[in-house]
Parts: structure tokens; sequence; C-alpha cells
């Protein structure tokens, strides 16, 4: 059964904008992006807003949805109650283009940052050998949509724009984390973390695994153990001593 | 005041937060469990009194190891390494600051503490009230880094909590014996054990810092187990929080003379 529902929707540029009342229909099985594409078919022709897939997999979609930064589409209406306000705002940390659209660039600045993956000297592409059990680990930050929704949440860049410049954010952060973990990898991958990426500024407080739509732990497996080796490198003075006798890791 | 409206071309939003959720309250339970445990801590710590039943050999997880030379007789399990320095240094205060900094450098906790106390930030999209933000970058933060070296003091804290447990399997008239608290002391000690295991620089010194899992397989076993355990990392570091603050509630009970110690056995 269809009801109409109460929507705010945050419209405008980056000089000026608010958040307008729709009154708008919503029927069983619909999510946030349907709504929203329903209010540009009847209501608002001009309301702007990314999407793609409408599947969750192209992390086009990304908003916030009463506060919570969610995709749009993967936002299913009948988790909210027939009388409830839905507010829809665009990512906050971002600049803002038009409406619920934002300028990500600076995503795409901070993945250039960030040197590819580098084999060993002598060591070809159709080389590369490498055991399953080696590269699993890093497969989970492979599932990344890179939907920005981890730097849009991460208070380090969205409550201080001045730290943009000297912290890359979570998703590329745990970008580093995936080569340093590669088995191949021989770029050094752990100072250039603390010292080019910023991961000092990471307080772990986990907001970035919160609300991550493919639910990549990436505090857990990507973050902490990233700062423990900086650990190892630059506090643990027994990890410096070991390391002169050590295997290859 | 935080940054986020004035900043250059982002929506113009005043509000601190749109959430419509309750999002002050995990960061209220955290505030208050850890608050209520911090309060009953000094208090216990000060006290000097309550915390060994010599009948059953229950000692008080928070006056063990008990190292002084004002620790009651027969509380001493491993020496008293420390003379009487007066009543405001307590056998608890030579232990405490290797557990406590175990847990306050913990990866868990120190989100919840963040969070909890330092509004930084409070939940997930909810600004936060601070102009500036270096995070862990300078001291005193940076000393997060150290953890692992906690995590080393950990291990023989939980050994002599253990040994604790073993001891206080002990009867009325000196043989076997079992009562509520022997049992408690077990579930305390198991939970301590889990709570340590599963901590973050467990896992990374177990295997985590391989990059070749295939060429050290003891290694990477020895990080799966760890891993099953840091999945639980936060249930862990509550659970044995309270685990600890209960058991040496109720070996102080019993040793104050408020209840008796129910016996299963002898």
């Amino acid at each position: 059964m269809g009801y109409k529902a109460s929507f705010k929707v945050w419209r405008g540029d980056d000089k000026d904008g608010g958040l307008h009342d729709f009154l708008v229909e919503v029927n069983e099985g619909e999510v946030v992006l349907d709504i929203i594409h329903r209010l540009q078919a009847t209501q608002a022709p001009d309301l702007a807003v990314r999407w793609n897939c409408k599947a969750g997999k192209c992390g086009s979609c990304s908003a916030e949805i009463n506060g919570r930064p969610r995709l749009l589409c993967m936002t299913r209406m009948s988790t909210f109650t027939e009388d409830e306000t839905i507010t829809v705002t665009p990512m906050r940390t971002f600049p803002v283009i038009k409406d619920l659209v934002t300028d990500v660039s600076f995503n795409y600045q901070k993945a250039r940052e960030i040197p590819s993956f580098a084999p060993p000297p002598g060591v070809q592409p159709g080389d590369y050998r490498m055991q399953q059990v080696d590269v699993e680990r890093s497969q989970e930050f492979r599932k990344c949509i890179e939907c920005f929704l981890c730097q849009n949440t991460c208070h380090v860049v969205r409550d201080h724009e001045e730290n943009k410049q000297n912290f890359a954010g979570p998703r590329f952060l745990m970008r580093v984390a995936e080569l340093e973990m590669h088995p191949l990898d021989a770029e050094d991958r752990v100072s250039a973390a603390q010292e080019a990426h910023g991961l000092g500024m990471c307080n772990i407080t986990k907001c970035c695994t919160e609300v991550c739509p493919e639910h990549i732990k990436i505090t857990d497996n990507a973050l902490i153990p990233l700062k423990e080796r900086v650990a190892d490198r630059k506090y643990d003075p027994l990890f410096a001593v070991a390391s002169l006798f050590r295997r290859k890791r | 005041m935080t940054v986020t409206p004035g900043a250059p071309g982002r929506a113009r939003i005043e509000a601190r937060t749109l959430r419509t959720d309750r999002w002050w309250l995990a960061p209220l339970v955290t505030f208050t469990g850890l608050m209520i445990f911090i309060i009953y801590g000094t208090v216990r710590a000060f006290q000097n009194a309550n915390y060994w039943v010599p009948q059953y050999h229950y000692l008080a997880p928070f006056y063990s190891p008990c190292l002084s030379a004002v620790c009651e007789p027969g509380s001493s399990h491993f020496g008293q390494w420390f003379p009487d320095l007066g009543p405001l240094v307590t056998p608890p205060l030579f232990v405490l600051p290797f557990v406590l900094g175990f847990r306050l450098t913990c990866y868990y906790y120190r989100k919840a503490y963040y969070r909890a106390f330092w509004l930084s930030p409070p939940a997930c999209a909810v600004a936060e009230p601070h102009a500036k933000y270096s995070g862990e970058t300078r001291f005193p933060l940076i000393m997060q880094n150290i953890h692992r070296y906690f995590f080393y003091a950990a291990i023989p804290v939980a050994l002599v909590l253990t040994w604790d447990t073993v001891i206080a399997f002990h009867g009325k008239d000196g043989g076997f014996g079992i009562g509520l608290g022997t049992l408690i002391m077990v579930v305390n000690v198991s939970l301590i054990w889990a709570y340590t295991v599963s901590c973050h620089s467990c896992r990374h010194i177990m295997g985590g810092k391989l990059t070749h899992f295939s060429k050290h397989p003891v290694r990477y076993w020895l990080w799966q187990q760890v891993s099953k355990f840091n999945g639980k990392h936060m249930q862990l570091a509550w659970a044995s929080l309270i685990s600890v603050g209960l058991t040496d509630l109720y070996v102080s009970l019993v040793a104050g003379g408020a209840i008796s110690d129910l016996r299963i056995f002898n």
C-alpha cells in the first residue's frame, strides 16, 4: 500500500541553499533514490542527484539521510515510519555543486598522491606468483566501491577543513594498507602512511567502518594494522633490533 | 566551534547534526559505565582493606599481585618488593599503572573515550566541539603508539591472576574446595585472557605484520585464531572490565564479612 511521505531535501549550490519540503508518494519496496526520482518526475524536474547502478555497486548516490551518510539506492523506505519526515542532504564534507551532487575531486587528488603498485626490481608482470593466502587479506579492501561515505563521515576532515591537505582519509589509508600488505609490493608504504598521508590524525573512532556499505572492516583490518606497522618502525626499538635478524616477511 | 558550516563550497547547513536517532545514547552509556568503574576503582585502590580471604585464598584482583610490605599476611604470593611508603601509597598503585595503561591505550577504549569523554566525535556525522584537531600526532596522544608494551605487561598480570584463581580452589580445612568466589574468579580470569589475547597489538605480533602468510604457517594459524577473538574485542573489553569489578566487589564483601561465601565443595 502506498502512502504520502514528508521529505525535506536540501537544494542549492555552493553559495546558498536550504531544506525544501515535499510531500511525495511512496510505494512498497521502494528505496530513497526511487523517491528522489519521483520528485524529479513530478515536482522538482531540476533537482540534481548523481546516480548510476541503483544496486549499491557504483558508489554514485552517496548522500546523508536523516543526517546519516548512506547510499540513496540502498536505503529502504520500509526502514522509516510513515509519519516520519525524511531529510536528504548532500555529503557535508565536500563542496556542493548543485542540490545533492557534490564535488568529490578531493578524493581523486588523494588517490593520485599514493604511488601505484611497485613490484620488486627484475620481476615482470607475467612473472608475478602469489599464494592465495597471501593476497586474500587485502582482497577485502578491493570490495571498495569508492562511494566516499567513509571520507565524508571521517571527522578529521568533516569537522576540520584545514586537515584536508595533510590527511588522505580512511579510503586512501586503506589503499596504502592494501599495498603495504601486498606480497609483491616493494615500495616503502609505512613511512609514507604516517608522514605523507596523515595516519597519525586517525583516532580510530570507527565511523568509516560504520558507514561502509560494503561492510569492509576499515579500522580493524586496514588502519590499525597500518598503525601497528608504523609503531614497529617508529616507536618500538625492540622491533628495530629484531628486524636486524628477521627472516623475510 | 567547528568549522563545518563555513568551509568553502560546502552545503550551507547550520545544524550540528541532522541525525534523528538516539546517537547520544552510546556515548552516554560508555561515559556512565567508565565513570562507575573509575570511581569504584579509585575508592578500592585507596581503601587498603578487605582484599584477602585467608580461609579460601581469595585475593581481590585490584590487589593482585600484592607486592607491598603492608599487604595482609598470606596475600603476597610473589613476595613483598616494596616497603611501606605510607597510607597514600597502597599496594594497587604498584600494578595499576600497567593494567590501566593497557586499557587506556587499547584501540577499543581509545574509540570509547574519544567519543564519550572528548566528543571527538561524539557520534558519526555529529560535529565535534573542538576548533583544532591533531589526532594522535602530538604528545600526549602520540604515546598511544606504545600500546604493545602495555600488552607485554598485561601477560604477566594475567598469569598472576591465573595463579590467584588456581589457589582459590582452597577448602576451609586446607584441602581442595570450591566456592562461588572460585567460580567467579575462573570466569574473570577467562575473560581477562580473552580480552588480552584479542588485543590488536597481539594480533599484529602473532602474524599481522607479515606479508607472506604462506611462508609462516604457524604464525598464520595464530593470527587466524587471534583474529577470531579480535573481532569481539569491544565485547571482551566490556565483559572483562565488568567481571574484574564484580570479582573485586565479591571478594571485598566476603573479606569484609558483609556476606559469606557460598560454598559448593568444602
